[in-house]
């Protein structure tokens, strides 16, 4: 495998606290090694360019049947919207919900490597990994949806955690899963009713449980397993006025549990797109920020860490497990509207929706992402996501990070809001001068999130030992610059290495690289009473057969990365 | 002696039943019997038996005569006239696993050919429609579990698809529903009298051709509007008492097959069923599914979805992917002269293309890869036997729900033949070598 | 104004797929210029000029440009798509998609044209001398935004699925239409003056639809109000109003429902 050896780059990486100085960085083997380690190494000149470890992305809808729903039903969102292949490059379609091929690419260009498809229905997770594998460049994995599980619900409601330990690790191996995905608790199943669980203590009908117990038991579970990374959660009640109690009631459930297991990351819970979260106020017309009471939270619970979901101002597509959500949307929107449960486990909605600046609520969710990620102490415990497509696709990113680096682009965006006074009146980001540097922006896209996912043995930096993806970005932090620089540098990045292969040269795709898919599979002490439910349900409820359920290797996962985990204790 | 291979999952129709068990001779080359399977499904597993199967390519002469080809042959014959075309048609890719489908599309890309599956005379327009309305749905287990109100709009799955009532719709005892059929109520919207509308609670003998009006008299009528005394042959009186009894359901479920995706209106008949359903969910809970014929033609839609946004009817021509149905749809291609070569796998058009379609077909260089003898093979000059997907060789099947299950192989295909998978790899690898790439 | 002048000399074997006849691409391009744009056949890139004659040198800007297309066209796909401004006018039948995507401009047509012409137009205008296939000014695929402005006129009669998904602008037939006319249409105004089939106004939130000769079959959720005397594309007479789709969502404004309307004449 060919040495490359990066130099003369301002570096940022958190992970060796190296701020933007000038520094050379090595690979051999498709890992990170010292500069005197390599004897003959390709040299690329990162003289005047910034350089910083592959991008890691905690929650994205990038893979599986709601995203496919979402290309298949809106052809429009492809009209004019598409780029030929070209050498190693294969054709591309579709904004925000694009092809698995070009979702690999636009992620490679913005210098990310490693990205998480953060809600797969077990049933769909052939699906999945389908389109994992067919997304180029990127290593990838999947969190299968657990908290709206028939078997967790019925474990969970009599406090079973080892039975439900035991049912989770069963199911990550079936379905080739990473983590403990869950999505409106208890929710989803009154959904499969038309019906919602709006509030933590909202009982799920006919199932005698809250979605407090479901959320505390399922961190319980994860902690007991001491997978990689968290329990990690989309709460009740998304999207509403006055929601951010429902937030910080779920917060709450987390209080007092420590992480265990060997995989260094200090949360028991990570709360997903904390944008949609955090509405104060009663109904459309007074709908407020209340992200300072979200941070407050926050940033005195080293325990918990969120990600933004930032509205971007697009016309996107909202895709979610959360199915009274996108019928409360379909509803609001009238625009078309796909809906699937599956059968013991979950549900999923799509609906277009188009965030126009000039509306106020749009406006003001474009300022609590940004208040949320501006107000962070710690922005290794904050992330930047769009949790794309639904407040916008990933290929903003760049844009968010222009926004969060530099105040004036955000009050450019404000002087452009319809409704700018109203949207000041009901936000804090008129009165934030914070600008994030680029060593925070590699804490929040790569050390933090690589750190929280139970990854940062592998990703998020540039140490010795790590896998040796690294980003060179065209971008002189030391000269001056107007904000679009900064957007335009992050969304072209001038080269990319994933595991020591050269991705992308001279900002052109030069190989589709040799992605992995990273899975879990966790060894708990045998449990007969367990395999005994698991036998019954699918005997009686599915529509599957028991032995046709588990997801089979070679074509499905044919490049696996497992991290064993020994819960057997 | 024999042994018996459970779990396994029937090729046939979108129903993707994974509960058969098959017989098979020791050394796994002879098939013996087929259990849990419906009559059709049976026949299918049986049918790769037959002594005088094909087992080798075969190339049209002049005279019209059959003369034996290698693969070798075939594969170059079938590089050759994709890349000497400018616009070729790939047609078919429902009765295959999505692994060859995957292959299938990288040809695709490579030689602009225009994509299409069996969806373009089948379940296309439902397709259209959901992308005008979406499409509020489930798997066939959230039926079973919860479903009460069972609407068959159009299809005939006593025939079409025969284990879907006995397994997912009807009659099973789910988790609520312990009382199984007798706690649901059928309606059937069919012209005809046929034998799933005899066992109907309540049959409504629409009159043909009409179902986008009587679908939207539902509308009127969930929403307590006034209605003509008749429409579509049914009285007022009647859908009064069928829109109360779906919106007084828990849990209603609509299915909808040929019947209505392909008479007049097509798409927009399908639009009108799923605002059918969209409204229902403003008072219970609903859903709706179309019965998906060939077993995997849901797959292929989804494999062609993630790869280049559409589920059918794929015009790659460009080096991107377009879709505009009525253009790049192949019976519109071929009734107009669009395209200058056919490829058909998985499918047989030469039995569900209009006469005019199937005649251009056979003006053009064609191959199609196909275990059986078919109408399609009489019309194609190059003919392409393989190996049964879900017999002989497994893969990936959606079934109508969307679920992805994994066929399984239960045989061995005749000695040295090829599967569809390995076949359009040595095409692709051809394709490839004769483009430069 | 400059005249630009394509005479088809060479038909495609298959389709020819020519974008670049549109008085934007051709804006500020001399003759020799204009015969290099690319035209596609398929995955082959040509050169408009292996297929058509040109003459003439395009003006400053699409405003000063007008191109004349001659012969028969019924292979040519595309002919006056996104145009923002000019003139195309095209003596002989044109295949699908003229004026698509269209956004200003006059494109006349004297012969019929295939499906797709004035998907999801804007604005300008179109005339057909001849006929027009199906998708007459709808929207294209999974987009709610159909036609928003803009006015078509058709002499002769139109296809199937007319104004689907309709928003805005005007569309003029002048013979019979078949079926589904404005189905899902939010405004706009279409007008027929032959004969409809069926499925008029389905799935319809608001817009009008004008018929002045026969009906098939009426929409169940379309509900007579009233006669009103109307002038309407200068025919004076009494109309019967319908209004629907009673099915279908609809808006209140100042406390009053808004329907689609459907009007019938009774006499003239």
């Amino acid at each position: 495998m060919t040495e490359y050896l990066i130099k003369n780059g301002f570096v940022f990486d958190p992970v060796l606290g190296i701020r933007g100085d000038v520094a050379d960085v090595a690979m051999k083997d498709g890992k990170i090694v010292e500069t005197n380690a390599v004897k003959n190494p390709k040299v690329i000149d990162a003289t005047g360019r910034t350089v910083m470890a592959g991008g890691v992305d905690i929650h994205a809808h990038v893979a599986g049947p709601k995203v496919n729903i979402g290309r298949n039903f809106r052809p429009e969102d492809k009209l004019f919207n598409t780029r030929p292949g070209r050498g190693v490059e294969r054709m591309q379609g579709g904004f925000s919900v694009p092809t698995t091929i070009r979702t690999g690419y636009n992620y490679a260009r913005m210098g990310y490597t490693t990205v998480m498809e953060a809600a797969m229905p077990p049933l769909y997770a052939r699906h999945t990994h389908e389109e994992m594998r067919d997304t180029p460049i990127i290593d990838q994995g999947a969190f299968p949806v657990f908290g709206n599980n028939w078997f967790v619900l019925e474990y969970l409601k009599n406090n079973e955690i080892e039975n439900a330990a035991a049912y989770i690790a069963w199911l990550l191996r079936a379905t080739k899963g990473y983590a403990i995905k869950v999505v409106n608790p208890g929710g989803t199943e009154a959904w499969g009713w038309g019906l919602n669980c709006e509030n933590v203590h909202d009982p799920v009908p006919y199932f005698d449980i809250t979605p407090a117990q479901i959320v505390k038991g399922l961190i319980e579970a994860n902690e007991y397993l001491g997978l990689p990374h968290s329990m990690h959660i989309h709460a009740n009640n998304l999207g509403n006025p006055g929601n951010y109690t429902t937030t910080l009631d779920t917060f709450k459930i987390s209080e007092g549990i420590k992480p265990k297991g060997r995989f260094g990351r200090d949360q028991v819970m990570h709360h997903t797109h904390v944008q949609f979260h955090s509405y104060g106020g009663d109904s459309w017309g007074n709908m407020e920020s209340r992200a300072d009471s979200i941070m407050d939270y926050v940033n005195s619970h080293d325990n918990i860490t969120i990600d933004m979901g930032q509205v971007t101002l697009d016309e996107t597509t909202t895709m979610t497990a959360d199915g009274p959500f996108e019928h409360h949307l379909t509803e609001l929107n009238h625009l078309k509207w796909a809906n699937s449960d599956v059968e013991l486990e979950t549900a999923a909605g799509v609906v277009p929706y188009l965030y126009s600046p000039n509306i106020k609520v749009c406006a003001i969710q474009w300022c609590i992402g940004l208040e949320l990620a501006l107000l962070a102490k710690d922005p290794m415990r904050v992330f930047i996501t769009t949790d794309h497509p639904n407040a916008g696709p990933f290929i903003r990113y760049p844009r968010v990070i222009k926004w969060l680096m530099c105040q004036e682009a955000r009050e450019q965006q404000l002087d452009a809001f319809k409704h700018k006074d109203k949207v000041i009146d009901a936000t804090h980001i008129a009165g934030i001068d914070r600008e994030l540097d680029l060593y925070e922006i590699a804490q929040m896209t790569r050390a933090g999130s690589a750190k929280a996912l139970g990854l940062s043995d592998i990703y998020g930096g540039l140490a010795p030992g790590l896998m040796a993806d690294v980003a060179v970005f065209d971008f002189n932090p030391n000269e001056p610059y107007v904000p679009d620089d900064i957007e335009n540098a992050f969304s072209n990045a001038e080269h990319l290495f994933k595991a020591g292969v050269h991705v992308i040269n001279n900002h052109e795709i030069a190989s589709n690289g040799n992605k992995r898919t990273l899975w879990v599979d966790a060894k708990v002490n045998e449990n007969p009473q367990v395999m005994r439910d698991v036998k019954e349900k699918f005997l009686r409820y599915y529509t599957v057969t028991l032995n046709n359920y588990e997801v089979s290797g070679h074509h499905y996962v044919p490049n696996p990365y497992v991290i064993e985990v020994d819960a057997t204790q | 002696m024999t042994k018996t291979i459970t779990d396994v999952i029937c090729p046939f129709c979108g129903t993707l039943c994974d509960d058969l068990e098959v017989v098979v001779s020791k050394d796994g080359k002879k098939l013996l019997e087929v259990y849990n399977a419906c009559a059709i499904g049976a026949e299918k597993f049986l049918h790769s038996q037959a002594e005088d199967r094909l087992t080798r390519p075969r190339m049209r002469q002049e005279d019209g005569s059959w003369k034996e080809i290698s693969y070798d042959e075939a594969i170059e014959y079938t590089a050759k006239i994709l890349t000497d075309a400018k616009k070729p048609l790939m047609y078919g890719w429902s009765s295959t696993n999505c692994e060859a489908q995957g292959v299938g599309s990288e040809i695709g890309e490579y030689v602009g050919a225009v994509m299409d599956n069996t969806a373009t005379v089948c379940h296309g327009t439902s397709l259209i429609a959901v992308q005008d309305i979406g499409i509020p749905s489930c798997t066939l287990g959230e039926v079973k579990n919860r479903a009460d109100r069972i609407v068959f709009w159009g299809c005939n799955p006593a025939h079409a698809h025969p284990r879907h009532m006995s397994r997912y719709s009807i009659y099973p005892r789910g988790f609520f529903t312990g009382k199984g059929h007798t706690g649901r109520k059928m309606v059937v919207v069919d012209p005809r009298v046929t034998d799933t509308a005899r066992i109907a609670d309540v049959h409504l003998q629409i009159e043909q051709g009409r179902d986008y009006e009587l679908l939207d008299a539902l509308r009127v009528a969930f929403k307590g509007e006034q209605l003509p005394d008749v429409v579509a042959g049914i009285p007022k009186e009647k859908i009064i008492e069928v829109a109360d009894t779906l919106k007084s359901g828990r849990f209603v479920i609509i299915f909808f097959g040929m019947g209505v995706t392909q008479s007049l209106g097509k798409n927009h008949n399908i639009d009108a069923a799923i605002a059918v359903t969209r409204d229902l969910n403003e008072y219970t809970k609903a859903a709706i599914m179309p019965m998906r014929g060939h077993y995997n033609v849901t797959g292929s839609g989804q494999v062609w979805g993630w790869q280049f946004g559409f589920p059918f009817a794929v015009d790659l021509s460009r080096g991107f992917a377009r879709y505009n149905p009525g253009e790049t749809t192949s019976n519109d291609l071929l009734r107009r002269g669009e395209v200058d070569a056919v490829f058909v796998l998985g499918s047989d058009p030469g039995a569900h293309f209009p006469f005019s379609s199937v005649k251009k077909i056979y003006d053009l260089p064609s191959v199609a890869v196909e275990p059986h003898e078919t109408p399609t093979t009489e019309v194609c000059k190059v003919h392409v036997p393989v190996a049964f997907v879900g017999v002989e060789v497994g893969g990936c099947a959606y079934r109508m729900d969307n679920v992805p299950i994994e066929t399984r192989k239960v045989v061995d295909a005749p000695e040295g033949m090829m599967t569809d998978e390995e076949f359009l790899t040595r095409v692709l690898a051809r394709v490839k070598e004769i483009k430069g790439i | 104004m400059n005249t630009v002048t394509l005479t088809i000399k060479n038909q495609p074997g298959l389709f020819l797929e020519a974008d670049s006849i549109s008085p934007d691409t051709l804006a500020g391009k001399k003759t020799d210029e204009i015969t290099s744009l690319p035209v596609y056949i398929g995955r082959e890139e040509h050169r408009l000029g292996d297929f058509f004659e040109v003459s003439g040198n395009a003006g400053a800007t699409a405003a000063d440009t007008k191109i004349i297309v001659k012969g028969d066209l019924s292979r040519v796909k595309y002919i006056g798509m996104k145009m923002t401004a000019g003139e195309v006018v095209v003596n002989g039948n044109a295949d699908m998609y003229v004026g698509a995507w269209m956004a200003g401009g006059r494109i006349t047509v004297n012969g019929n044209v295939d499906a797709f012409a004035g998907t999801g137009m804007r604005g300008g205008e179109i005339i057909i001398n001849g006929n027009a296939g199906n998708y007459l000014g709808s929207a294209y695929r999974g987009d709610w935004r159909g036609m928003s402005g803009g006015k078509i006129t058709v002499k002769g009669d139109a296809g199937s699925d007319l104004g689907t998904f309709m928003n805005g602008g005007e569309i003029i037939v002048g013979g019979n239409v078949d079926v589904h006319v404005a189905t899902h249409a939010e405004g706009g105004k279409i007008i027929i003056k032959g004969n409809a089939k069926s499925r008029l106004g389905g799935q319809m939130v608001e817009g009008e639809i004008y018929v002045f000769g026969d009906i098939d079959v009426m929409m169940p959720g379309f509900a007579y109000r009233e006669d009103v005397e109307l002038e309407v594309d200068g025919t004076k007479g009494l109309f019967a109003l319908y209004e629907g789709d009673l099915g279908e969502r609809h808006r209140k404004r100042k406390g009053q429902m808004i329907y689609g309307k459907l009007y019938q004449l009774i006499r003239p």
